[in-house]
């Protein structure tokens, strides 16, 4: 059949995919912490017999967006929120050590520092493990410190330090997971510049107004590559007729 | 079928779900002790469709692979324990907890349960209850006749009885607490019950150790925060309806394709 439909049927199928990467984001428009993908076609040559007029599209998450959500103060003690660029360490199911924005933070009853996934929250040498408190307090700079039950609150003991990672964009990108890790596989340096803000989260970094346009722009799209499959059955049909008629 | 509709589907049962807990903070937004629960969301699993870094050559390799999230989900409701505000009753056996713990009732089953909802009353064999009618653990009995109950910060119960010039002790309160109370279970009635993630409850008088201390003649009111709530129902509303258009769009794109082809 003709080549047309081919390039047009590519169209479509990676049209759809893209649309389902663009709903990812819509549908974690409240998720704390949560970084967009940003998504973009990319033109792949078909080369062979002929002049190369054919490309197919393909569909390729680029990266993700890094601008930051809004911080929305919530009071609770255990949330932290960080301000401007950087991660915090968290150790992922596999033990390997990984980086997450969403700091709705809770104790497990051995007193380790988890985030709301599970994953333990990772200061200068290991998971942070906090005694039984009556309160506790993040620093600026991801210092936890305490007062520990029975004491009086002039003994604030420090039981550890978040690590805060500032890497540069395109060193670190999203696992299977949803968390991200560095390119390299190696950790990452402690960077003292990076600060959190307690008692705040973080919300989703999505742009609701641009992936709605986006999807509606990827929705017409998808109904020109119709069209030109629409086209190509029209012409191939024209053809077989005239055939038919001599 | 199109992973585009299913993502958008996850999208909606999440707003769906954070929707039920906005609702409830709201209709307890009058209960004493209610602590207001929070919904937490977090990214499904992604799935490679094309290997970021994958040889493109000999030499080459692909600078972006596609790596498609499979949508959201909600992992938690957690339990949200800031103090709530203390409203003078006047009543002497209300009590509140400014500070932390929970006060432990032993319910018909024999089991112990925690809550800090200290609107209690007295039964018929003078026994400190809730007002579901648990008694209060360790058992205080107020003894027949007493004209005034006095219950002190550190959780003293003590009774005047008539024709006697000093007040007479009948027992103390304790409080328990937990390593994590966000992990103890609600099981309505205003009582949450021990789990695992919890920890085990470390009971101590009031005041000490940690735990709060008592006001007598107050309860503490609810923690929801109404404009808070407010807020999160107009954003979680505005998500559904977002996710609601992404499934109309999806189905657009594939009945076009129905009806042309």
């Amino acid at each position: 059949m003709d080549r047309l439909v081919y390039v047009a049927m590519s169209g479509a199928k990676e049209i759809l995919r893209a649309q389902a990467a663009n709903n990812q984001n819509l549908a974690n428009a409240n998720t704390n912490g949560f970084r967009a993908d940003l998504s973009a076609f990319e033109t792949k040559n078909v080369v062979g017999a002929g002049l190369p007029s054919r490309a197919y599209a393909t569909d390729d998450i680029t990266g993700w967006d890094s601008s930051t959500g809004s911080l929305d103060a919530t009071g609770r003690d255990l949330d932290v929120a960080i301000k401007g660029p950087g991660w915090m360490a968290v150790q992922a199911n596999d033990g390997s050590e990984a980086y997450t924005r969403a700091g709705d933070l809770q104790i497990d009853p051995d007193g380790t520092l988890k985030t709301a996934a599970g994953n333990p929250v990772l200061g200068d040498s290991g998971p942070i493990t906090v005694p039984p408190y009556t309160t506790i307090n993040f620093g600026v700079d991801g210092s936890v410190s305490v007062v520990p039950r029975g004491q009086t609150p002039m003994t604030v003991s420090t039981v550890g330090r978040i690590k805060l990672v500032n890497p540069p964009n395109d060193q670190v990108s999203r696992g299977s997971d949803g968390l991200f890790r560095s390119n390299t596989g190696k950790e990452l340096e402690a960077d003292a510049s990076v600060h959190l803000v307690p008692g705040t989260l973080e919300s989703s970094n999505v742009n609701i107004a641009e992936t709605m346009a986006n999807m509606i722009e990827l929705a017409r799209n998808y109904e020109v590559q119709v069209k030109a499959m629409k086209t190509a059955e029209d012409t191939a049909a024209e053809s077989t007729k005239l055939l038919q008629s001599s | 079928m199109n992973p585009a509709l299913w993502v958008a589907k996850t999208g909606l049962d999440a707003q769906q779900t954070s929707m039920a807990v906005i609702s409830n903070n709201l209709a307890n937004v009058n209960t004493t002790g209610f602590k207001k629960g929070r919904a937490v969301f977090e990214d499904l699993l992604y799935q490679t469709v094309s290997q970021v870094g994958a040889a493109t050559s000999q030499n080459t390799q692909a600078p972006s692979g596609l790596e498609l999230g499979t949508g959201v989900s909600l992992i938690s409701t957690e339990k949200v324990y800031t103090q709530g505000n203390l409203n003078q009753t006047g009543n002497a056996l209300d009590l509140a907890i400014n500070g932390s713990g929970f006060f432990q009732v032993l319910r018909p089953d024999g089991t112990l349960a925690y809550t800090r909802d200290g609107s209690f009353q007295i039964s018929s064999t003078g026994q400190v209850v809730t007002a579901s009618g648990f008694p209060v653990q360790p058992a205080i009995t107020i003894p027949q006749g007493a004209q005034s109950i006095t219950i002190g910060l550190d959780g003293t119960v003590q009774v005047q009885l008539p024709n006697q010039t000093a007040p007479s002790t009948v027992g103390t309160m304790q409080l328990a607490n937990f390593i994590n109370p966000a992990g103890l279970e609600p099981d309505g009635n205003n009582l949450l019950t021990e789990s695992f993630s919890s920890g085990t409850a470390q009971t101590g008088q009031p005041g000490i150790n940690g735990l709060g201390t008592l006001n007598q003649g107050y309860t503490e009111s609810s923690n929801v925060d109404v404009v808070e709530e407010m807020v999160n129902m107009i954003e979680t509303q505005r998500a559904y309806e977002m996710n609601t258009k992404a499934i109309e769009t999806n189905d657009q794109m594939l009945q076009y394709l129905d009806t042309n082809l």
